[in-house]
């Protein structure tokens, strides 16, 4: 047998290489991805599109649906938000700073992508009950952290914190210090450099790492649920309410919140690439 | 006559930078500042970071070792742990040779419509997980397109660990493709075609020439898609049913001992996730301190 052979059809479909396994490789692939992602999400949409604009739209509207999806979203938001001026002043101190210990830092960034979110969940709750570790001494503050929205925000800002930092990192070790010079060499102070020379470099890195961190949390579950203390219409999350409706088996409800949710998240994600592509032009324009 | 050459202009010494940084006192900032920076961002790391994960072993441990390994040795502890690793030993396996095939068609040849393959695989990530759950719910579902058939012929998908390894195997799916792809991308086909000139077979040339070559990134895309896969909790959470001792995973085991207000057994299940969470970090940095070169450029530290 030799493979190193192709058959004149893979040629047709690609320049000429001598490396073989194209057909094998390529088709493998395909059949896989299409068994085990875009045959079953096609079904989701099949579904949605069965119950019409309709169909959804009543699902959606009800007040429980809309304040989870608002609960979702604006938590997502925020908890990116958090991150994103955390994470950079994390990703800074990393990169021009000299402290024991930061490789062992550098290290546990990455925890909340290892941690498995239900453990997450239970000791983030653990920290921030009423009687827990943090939230003992909030408490009499009158600042109620789990079963609360705020209990959403905290587990959001932990799951989608490596996102900021790993984004804004290696652009903050490339970014020339050459620059930094001349700005201060031209009369600039510290902040001005960092305002108008150091951000703008780092600006479409911190959006993209925005970005990642908004979507990982939107569709967060596993870490919520524990310290959300779900009460419905205050601290109920979206994927929770699928979950619900699930279990009632309501499958064209559950399917509504989903496409809602798919819907709402690509428009916003939309909405911050253009963002991005806005600065990157605006940037190169200058 | 023989000329002397001086190496010193060819190379010229390596400064080493970070300290000069620190004293060039125009692009830096007040020592006050760097502390204050410094302590804020490693007390925000710290709070948010560590304080959780010491928080899993303090509360695991809090009604002493006896109850911690009594939670461990409970029989639907052990099935959970069972399944766990039964789920992850097929997920993990089917990924990485679903990640190795496209990372080969997609570095080794060109092809239209390549970039959209490479959003396509990626498209797992930005799923919520719960969505991945309810995929296969309306698939295979009681009230799904192919529950009624499965159920006449005595098939179990939902409610069953195939369907549980089908949910793992969604949310791991990128994992090590991803790894491979800009990994391959960068040391291009030479090695290949070398071998292939030489007379080797395509299986001699992928087996002695791209498998050394692409191991270390392949290792660092197994650690994670691992990690995932044991760790998942909303999309399997969808389609397990929550069965004890058959169909609950050790993150839905973790959920349950919670929900009973079992906080130490919970806690302890939690504590061996944890660990699990740690090994793979520490293998994870171990690669990226002493492999980095064979690992993709973003992985290089």
């Amino acid at each position: 047998m030799t493979s190193a052979a192709p058959t004149t059809r893979a040629r047709a479909l690609r320049p000429r290489s001598a490396i073989p396994g194209f057909g094998l490789t390529l088709g493998f692939t395909l059949l896989y991805l299409s068994l085990i992602v875009l045959i079953p999400l096609a079904g989701v949409f099949l579904k949605s599109a069965s119950l019409g604009w309709e169909g959804i739209w009543h699902v959606v509207s009800s007040p429980r649906v809309v304040a989870a999806l608002k609960l979702s979203f604006g938590a997502a938001l925020i908890g990116a938000g958090i991150n994103a001026v955390f994470g950079t002043l994390v990703a800074w101190v990393f990169v021009r700073y000299q402290f024991p210990g930061k490789r062992f830092f550098d290290a546990a960034i990455d925890l909340p992508f290892a941690l498995p979110t239900a453990v997450a969940g239970i000791a983030l709750t653990a920290l921030y009950a009423p009687n827990g570790w943090i939230g003992q001494y909030l408490e009499p503050l009158g600042i109620k952290v789990a079963y609360s929205p705020l209990g959403v925000i905290v587990a959001c800002t932990f799951i989608s914190l490596p996102f900021v930092v790993r984004t804004v990192q290696p652009v903050l070790e490339e970014a020339e210090k050459e620059l930094e010079e001349a700005a201060a060499s031209l009369g600039a102070n510290r902040w001005q450099t960092i305002t108008r020379v150091i951000l703008p470099t780092v600006l479409p890195a911190l959006i993209t790492g925005f970005t990642l961190a908004f979507a990982r949390a939107v569709g967060e579950y596993g870490s919520i649920i524990f310290i959300a203390g779900n009460l419905p219409m205050v601290s109920e999350i979206a994927p929770l309410l699928i979950i619900i409706k699930l279990e009632e088996f309501d499958y064209a409800g559950a399917t509504a919140v989903a496409a809602a949710m798919l819907v709402l998240s690509f428009l916003l994600l939309l909405v911050i690439n253009g963002l991005q592509i806005w600065t990157r032009s605006r940037r190169n324009r200058k | 006559m023989s000329p002397a050459i001086d190496h010193s202009l060819q190379d010229p010494p390596q400064l080493p930078r970070e300290p000069l940084i620190e004293k060039n006192a125009v692009i830096t900032e007040a020592p006050w500042v760097r502390r204050t920076l410094t302590a804020v961002a490693l007390l925000f790391l710290c709070g948010f970071l560590l304080l959780p994960l010491v928080a899993v072993f303090v509360e695991a441990l809090r009604n002493g070792v006896e109850t911690y390994f009594e939670a461990l040795k409970d029989p639907d502890a052990l099935a959970a742990i069972e399944l766990t690793l039964i789920a992850a030993a097929i997920a993990v396996p089917l990924n990485l040779v679903f990640g190795v095939s496209a990372a080969w068609a997609i570095t080794k040849f060109e092809f239209r419509g390549k970039s959209l393959l490479v959003s396509l695989i990626d498209l797992p990530f930005s799923v919520s997980p719960v969505v991945a759950g309810l995929i296969y719910v309306l698939i295979f579902g009681s009230h799904g397109w192919a529950g009624p058939w499965l159920s006449e012929h005595g098939i179990k998908v939902l409610f069953s660990t195939p369907g549980i390894v089908l949910a793992t195997v969604f949310v791991t799916f990128p994992f090590i493709a991803r790894e491979l792809i800009p990994l391959m991308t960068e040391q291009g086909t030479d090695d290949e075609q070398a071998a292939l000139s030489l007379g080797a077979t395509g299986w001699q040339t992928f087996w002695r020439v791209t498998l050394p070559n692409i191991k270390w990134g392949l290792l660092y895309g197994v650690l994670l898609c691992n990690a995932r896969a044991m760790g998942e909790f909303g999309a399997v959470s969808v389609v397990s049913g929550h069965i004890r001792g058959q169909t609950n995973t050790m993150p839905l085991h973790v959920e349950i001992l919670y929900n009973e207000y079992q906080f130490s057994a919970a806690f302890a299940v939690a504590s061996l996730l944890a660990m699990l969470a740690l090994l793979t970090l520490g293998i994870k940095s171990w690669l990226e301190w002493r492999h980095s070169d064979e690992l993709s450029a973003t992985r290089r530290h």
